[in-house]
């Protein structure tokens, strides 16, 4: 209990980071209603571009500013694939899932890892984010402001702000109506093909920055660290619709119930962990996990409807 | 203000499923025509009314819409000039969005989307009069998700947003035929109304007869991927069904249009 007592606050930082690129998958998923596997390359990328540039001396939001456009990057990819090749949305997604592999490589030098040098007190003392400020801050090494739940939640928060507003504008809208029904926004004007590289772009932006954040949390970027992070999304998304759809309405806070989502997930594992699972069937454990959630809305429909009233509305 | 010149339309060319849809369709359309389109299934008349819409490229002819050639244009451009209500209600409305987004974003058709705000303040008066205007209590339901609505009630809406921002040319395609016969009536009468209201040139595609020689003051009937009887003012005004059905054995060379427009 004390083992997973003492994880706690790492585990809800690290739920938090994850819950940036949820909100990235919750934009594709739910908004633009594909499901867009690019994350799972993108999300290295993020972190790919950000420690080089870092490690070779950029300034640390110059670098997250870097790892959010090279994320655009790969979004505009699967967008062309699919709108200008009419490659299915799916399969885009795991194309360039499959070439960003080779490219996260090239970025890192050829190798599987890059670490940020923490040991450095100046170089860590320059970092958003990092694992060493989850003790280091409550111990009274740091101030108690750079503690990464304070950070990136607030950083979460400016988020959701931008993104609440954005989808409120004449653009925004065009892009759920996209999502809603391709054939109404086209027949009201709206240009779908350019919504869903835009909203791609959006998304892998997002996962990217998502990237970049876990990279400087773990103070390394290894190239298989986005491996199954659509699922991790799809986990927080699902997690948090079930949890609170009944009780937000308003999309501010169903982007914050996905980071809620995210985190009762890193909780869910560190508890797991905790009782002493071998790490090496966390992917395993998430697959499942995502399946059942998945499946529930189908079965709740298939063997648990319940009869229609009879008497309803004269004017239903 | 419409002008379809020789369009000609294949689908699947090539294969045994090969289907000529279009073949060498030619139609004029004046301001303020309202001109309704009957035909058995598969005579064209979806595919005409898409063509225009341009829902994909025609083979060969042109279309040009008040003076423009929109041949070339997508279907999100042509969109500016165009008004569209679907036989699928389903087809028509944003379901996950709620109705006054809804009818903000059918305001803003051929323009372009930027970073204002996509639902002014000063929008909502206006909307709620208009919604009051169809007399089915949407008025008081601004908020209200799409997906909520009755088929009828999706296919009123569609209507007043597909002439909220006055369009050049109004297609309305079998827009009552999957609903019941009041409530389609209903719908019927709206779109009088308001193609009256806004002096709007329409083109209706209908299965009903009746409808196709009570409303609007031209009728063109299709078969076989062509415009085969076009009749308009004093002359269809006096039509009645049995004459359009004898009119239309003529002109097709068979008994079996009886069957087929009949049944269908």
């Amino acid at each position: 209990m004390t083992v997973f007592l003492n994880a706690l606050p790492g585990a809800v930082s690290q739920g938090l980071v994850w819950g940036i690129m949820a909100i990235g998958v919750y934009l594709t998923y739910k908004i633009l209603d594909i499901a867009d596997l690019t994350v799972d390359g993108s999300f290295c990328t993020g972190g790919a571009v950000f420690v080089m540039l870092f490690a070779g001396g950029a300034n640390v939001w110059t670098a997250m500013l870097a790892a959010l456009l090279a994320g655009m990057l790969a979004g505009l990819v699967s967008g062309l694939l699919n709108a200008a090749c009419g490659i299915p949305a799916i399969l885009c997604g795991i194309l360039t899932q499959l070439g960003l592999y080779s490219v996260n490589m090239a970025i890192m030098d050829f190798k599987a890892s890059v670490a940020i040098n923490v040991t450095q007190a100046d170089t860590l003392e320059k970092l958003l984010v990092s694992l060493r400020f989850v003790q280091g801050s409550v111990k009274g090494d740091f101030p108690l402001w750079r503690h990464p739940i304070l950070v990136v939640g607030l950083f979460t928060a400016c988020l959701i702000g931008v993104l609440y507003a954005f989808f409120g504008t004449e653009l925004g809208s065009a892009l759920r109506a996209t999502g809603s029904n391709g054939n109404m926004a086209r027949a009201q004007g709206i240009n779908t093909d350019f919504c869903k590289v835009l909203g791609l772009m959006l998304s892998n932006g997002l996962v990217a920055l998502s990237g970049a954040l876990l990279c400087q949390y773990n103070g390394a970027n290894e190239i298989n660290v986005g491996r199954g992070a659509i699922v991790i999304g799809l986990a927080a998304v699902i997690i948090g619709d079930v949890l609170f759809s009944k009780l937000f309405r308003n999309f501010a806070l169903k982007l914050l119930a996905v980071v809620i989502g995210a985190i009762i997930y890193y909780i869910v594992l560190q508890a797991v962990l905790a009782m002493g699972l071998n790490p090496n069937y966390l992917k395993l454990l998430s697959a499942l996990v995502v399946a059942v959630f998945l499946s529930l809305p189908y079965w709740k429909g298939r063997y648990f409807a319940k009869p229609v009233k009879r008497g309803g509305a004269a004017n239903a | 203000m419409l002008e379809i010149k020789e369009i000609w339309k294949t689908f699947n060319a090539g294969t045994v499923n090969e289907k000529q849809a279009l073949r060498g369709v030619s139609l004029t359309l004046n301001e303020g025509d309202f001109c309704t389109v009957i035909g058995g299934n598969g005579a064209g008349k979806s595919t005409m009314l898409n063509a225009v819409a341009g829902t994909w490229a025609v083979d060969q002819g042109t279309i040009s819409i008040g003076g423009t050639d929109v041949t070339h244009l997508p279907e999100h451009k042509r969109a500016a000039f165009i008004g569209r209500v679907f036989q699928d209600p389903m087809m028509g409305t944003a379901p996950t969005m709620q109705i006054i987004e809804n009818l903000a974003l059918a305001a803003r058709r051929g323009q372009r989307r930027g970073l204002r705000w996509g639902l002014a303040k000063a929008e909502k008066d206006r909307y709620q009069e208009l919604l009051s205007g169809l007399g089915l209590g949407l008025e008081d339901r601004l908020t209200s998700k799409v997906g909520l609505l009755s088929g009828g009630q999706r296919q009123a809406l569609t209507l007043l947003m597909a002439s909220l921002k006055k369009p050049k040319l109004l297609l309305l395609d079998e827009h009552t035929a999957a609903l019941d016969p009041k409530t389609a009536a209903k719908v019927l009468e709206l779109s009088d109304k308001i193609v009256a209201e806004n002096h709007l040139t329409t083109m209706m595609v209908t299965h009903n007869m009746k409808d196709a020689i009570q409303h609007g003051n031209r009728l063109i009937m299709m078969y076989d991927g062509r415009i085969v009887i076009d009749v308009s003012g004093e002359e269809k005004k006096k039509l009645t069904v049995p004459q359009l059905l004898e009119l239309f054995s003529k002109v097709s060379g068979s008994d079996e249009a009886d069957d087929k427009l009949l049944l269908s």
